[in-house]
């Protein structure tokens, strides 16, 4: 709908509020944001309901986003905790609630022994040409593989905290954890990120 | 002695709020010794700063290039 376009004039491409409301993009991320929704919830009408909030959450910040992959990156993790809330929610009626008010969701192993100090495999390495890789597009499509492997809460306090700038008053608010349980999280977030980034980036030399 | 997750603990938490001088002190002794720690602390702005270019950046994925950011690697 709506897509009349008069003699003479070129669609606007690539004004950054437009990914939303440029129809194909929208539909073809809709259905892949389904699929993926129904596959976790196994059920269509609340998988449905899922994308919608998620959509209608990601619209609010959409001016933030010039870059499509970014909006994506970002919808999905709005949408992945939306259906981890449904998965918990279920969970209650046969499992023992929860503690509330903390987000935790790092099952992976540390990368600090148990005196605190790095293994010596997960010590962090100076990175070769930090600079250069910005510009390489390569490395961008690692930099999003990275952020989407991060386990979900990290993720989307990460995407709030450095995408779009919230500060940790609104996150927390949002996300509704305390300032504390806020920091631990972006802290695993930074480890994990960083760690993604040299071991798939920066331990070679960036092609060039 | 600060160790190395308490030490990069404080310095994400840099980007989140003021630390006090003795918290500063404390990094700052911490990575006279350890040079993963050092990189850590360069990394994890550098981290964010490209966490805001690949929400900002105007051209997709074929990489437009921007101009460059000043290098923080000092």
């Amino acid at each position: 709908m709506g897509d009349t376009i008069l003699p003479g004039e070129t669609k606007v491409e690539k004004s950054p509020a437009n990914h939303l409301t440029d129809s194909v993009f929208l539909e073809d991320l809709r259905q892949q944001m389904l699929k993926f929704a129904v596959l976790q919830l196994d059920n269509e009408a609340q998988a449905e309901d899922a994308v919608q909030e998620a959509l209608m959450g990601a619209l609010k910040n959409v001016a933030s986003f010039e870059r499509k992959a970014a909006l994506k990156t970002w919808v999905f993790a709005i949408l992945k905790h939306k259906i981890t809330d449904l998965l918990r929610y279920r969970q209650r009626w046969v499992d023992v609630e929860k503690p509330q008010g903390t987000m935790d969701d790092d099952s992976s192993p540390s990368v600090f022994d148990t005196r605190g100090f790095w293994h010596q495999a997960d010590r962090p390495n100076r990175w070769a040409q930090p600079v250069e890789a910005i510009d390489d597009a390569q490395f961008w499509r690692v930099f999003e593989a990275c952020l989407e492997h991060l386990p979900p809460a990290q993720g989307r306090v990460f995407m709030m905290r450095e995408f779009i700038e919230l500060d940790s008053d609104e996150i927390c608010q949002s996300v509704e954890i305390s300032t504390t349980n806020l920091h631990v999280l972006l802290h695993r977030a930074r480890l994990r990120l960083r760690q993604c980034l040299e071991v798939h980036w920066f331990a070679e030399e960036a092609p060039s | 002695m600060m160790n190395c997750e308490q030490a990069t603990r404080l310095m994400s938490d840099s980007r989140e709020r003021e630390l006090s001088i003795r918290e500063r002190a404390a990094i700052k002794m911490h990575n006279l010794m350890c040079s993963g720690c050092r990189n850590f602390n360069v990394q994890v702005e550098q981290v964010g700063q490209m966490a805001r270019r690949f929400a900002r950046e105007n051209d997709e994925v074929t990489g437009e290039p921007a101009e460059k950011e000043k290098d923080n690697n000092n």
